[in-house]
């Protein structure tokens, strides 16, 4: 952006290698062993749900032999099946409906002149990150109860309760990376295509959109990975026969683990996985 | 004959912020800039310069007052219902889109035809010489080149009236002096209005048809570039635009829009009472470096002593403090090599022409 011929000296660049070296994080002693150490930490219970869901023994601690029976097991067990195509669906949903309300949010506080009472609705928007899951929980399994009672409703349909319920809580989650994203974005460039005669939703259409997007697809992201693995409120606020697959897997687990639970974790993962490389990638491919 | 007016500010005020903290960043200015010129808004920062291109623009509400393009008042029409195109500071180029897409925008979203906006930014690449670039992304450009970008997406909608805020402010001193000619090769060209907003007085003096000086949210003097550094009127402007000396003189009473002026060594001058200056026993004048010469003849206007001799290739100034300790700079030209007639510590005269003397309103 900078005009090339302006830009001042990097003082950074003036030193030498070794110099650098000694400024570096990254070569100061013991550098090594403690990054190892919560690599280690924070991957190694992990890699031993991974590497157990192919032992070919029922045990989960002592390794046999290779085997692919337990994925197969799971892949053609109907209630693990129907738990993941809740999840899906419920996930799906709950990030379609948060991103919106995010996107709006994010909007509404940055996209406006400075009005009384936006840093109070900035606080609000992000409480449901700072109050105790299980209070949500409970806040919303009454609500949803006084609601049958008083008004009849039944939001057990479709799945309605775990999809507002879960809406809830992802909804700061999708805001944090737009707003994040939008207070990034000059505003001039939304004056400058007014000059260019674009009507307020043309702007919004043509420029604003466009340059949001990446912060909207890391939020909606974010919102879906909380949401498939939310376990608290769903357990709360499901009804009876909606078992999401965090659900599934605790009632498995109280029934002593078996390498299938392992099998179902390590699926989440790949899948999770393979989602997060899949959105770096286009993201990739845009930037060129 | 007269040509149209193509802008127009009627008391035109600006006050931000509320309660205590106001700040009237433009107060009460009118203005009238024709068709076709190259007009520029010159001040220091902070003197309300921007301001007015933005009422103009439709990016703020005047507090007071009215906008008007081509005589009608476009004071409440949102931006994109006006006529006027920007080029901004920053340049603020949509970083998603190509060169090309960039210079389409304002021609798509006013709903002109595919074919009719791919000539249209053909003409416009070739205009500002980025030819072969339209497929680039800004962020691939250098600043030079965004810059001629901006120009050229503002400039295919035909506008009536082009503002360009500070644009060449980026921009180093040489590709500065080319985007200068530049600008002002455009201008011609196109025949568009051009309201230019600069700090830079040599810019505002090599590129403009006429100068509107700013300062505290007024407008203080409008001319063209020789009548603004010949004739200022304020001691503002004089001393904004270029170099002078403010020189104390004592003032008869005005006869017949004319008045004497007595200088410290005793002689008079009589000249032209500017529009809107009354002097009352004193006056100020503004005398240019250039314009005043050292003299060891009596027949003086001032004297004083030398204090220090710069030699600058081209000329040679003199830094002299006046008998009433007041200090002044002599510019003389070296017209016969750097040949010193005078020395440091030296009483000398000064003299100069009647018609060098710019009486001042304040």
């Amino acid at each position: 952006m900078a005009d090339v011929a302006m830009k001042p000296v990097d003082p950074v660049r003036a030193l030498s290698r070794r110099e650098l070296r000694r400024l570096d994080l990254a070569y100061q002693p013991g550098f090594k062993p403690v990054a190892w150490f919560c690599i280690l930490l924070l991957y190694a219970p992990i890699l031993v749900l991974a590497v157990f869901s192919f032992n070919e023994n029922r045990s989960v601690t002592r390794w046999t032999q290779f085997s692919l029976k337990w994925f197969r097991d799971v892949i053609a067990n109907e209630n693990i099946q129907a738990a993941a195509l809740l999840s899906l669906q419920v996930a799906t949903a709950a990030t379609i409906g948060a991103t919106i309300c995010a996107t709006l949010a994010a909007l509404a506080t940055t996209r406006t002149l400075p009005y009384r009472g936006m840093g109070l609705a900035y606080i609000v928007i992000n409480l449901p990150l700072m109050v105790p899951e299980i209070v949500t929980a409970v806040a919303t399994l009454a609500f949803f109860a006084l609601g049958r009672v008083v008004l009849g409703l039944d939001l057990g349909v479709f799945n309605i309760n775990l999809i507002l319920a879960h809406m809830v809580f992802c909804i700061p989650f999708a805001y944090l990376p737009i707003r994040a994203r939008l207070s990034g974005m000059d505003r001039i460039l939304e004056q400058a295509a007014a000059d260019l005669y674009a009507t307020p939703w043309q702007s919004f259409r043509y420029v604003t959109l466009p340059l949001l997007t990446p912060g909207i697809i890391a939020g909606a992201m974010l919102a879906f990975i909380v949401s498939i693995d939310d376990f608290t409120i769903s357990q709360l606020v499901a009804g009876p026969g909606q078992t999401t697959l965090p659900i599934y897997i605790w009632g498995q687990i109280r029934r002593g683990i078996t390498p299938a639970t392992n099998a179902v974790s390590t699926i989440m993962l790949v899948v999770s996985i393979i989602f997060v490389s899949l959105v770096f990638f286009l993201g990739q491919r845009r930037r060129r | 004959m007269e040509k149209q007016i193509a802008v127009e500010a009627r008391g035109a005020t600006k006050i931000f912020g509320t309660g205590e903290e106001t700040v009237r960043a433009l107060d009460d200015v009118s203005v009238a800039i024709r068709e076709n010129q190259f007009f520029t808004l010159l001040g220091p920062s902070g003197c309300g310069k921007t301001t007015l291109l933005r009422l103009i623009a439709g990016f703020e509400l005047p507090s007071a007052g009215d906008i008007l393009l081509e005589g009608q008042s476009v004071t409440h029409l949102p931006p994109y219902k006006r006529l006027v195109n920007t080029v901004f500071q920053s340049y603020a180029l949509f970083p998603h889109m190509t060169v090309a897409e960039n210079i389409a925008f304002g021609l798509e979203m006013r709903g002109l035809g595919k074919a009719e906006t791919a000539k249209r930014v053909e003409e416009m690449l070739a205009l500002v010489r980025l030819g072969k670039l339209g497929g680039r992304r800004p962020a691939q450009l250098s600043g030079g080149q965004q810059q001629r970008v901006a120009l050229a997406r503002a400039l295919a909608n035909r506008p009536k009236v082009l503002l360009l805020d500070e644009p060449l402010s980026a921009l180093d001193l040489k590709l500065r002096k080319e985007m200068q000619i530049e600008l002002k090769r455009i201008q011609l060209e196109t025949g568009i209005t051009f309201v230019f907003v600069t700090h830079d007085q040599e810019e505002a003096l090599t590129m403009s048809d006429r100068i509107a000086v700013m300062n505290f949210g007024k407008i203080l003097q409008i001319g063209s570039p020789t009548a603004i550094y010949e004739h200022p009127t304020s001691r503002f402007v004089a001393d904004f635009i270029g170099e002078t000396n403010l020189v104390e003189v004592g003032a008869a009473a005005p006869a017949n829009g004319h008045v004497r002026l007595r200088f410290a060594a005793g002689n008079e001058v009589e000249v032209a009472l500017p529009e809107g200056v009354a002097p009352g026993g004193r006056a100020t004048v503004a005398l240019r470096p250039e314009r005043i010469s050292l003299t060891r003849d009596a027949a003086r206007m001032l004297t004083g002593r030398i204090d220090n001799i710069v030699y600058f290739g081209t000329d040679t100034s003199f830094y002299l403090t006046l008998d009433d300790g007041k200090p002044l700079l002599v510019r003389v030209q070296n017209r016969e090599g750097a040949r010193r007639s005078y020395e440091v510590g030296e009483q000398v005269g000064i003299a100069f022409r009647p018609d060098a003397v710019q009486l001042l309103r304040d």
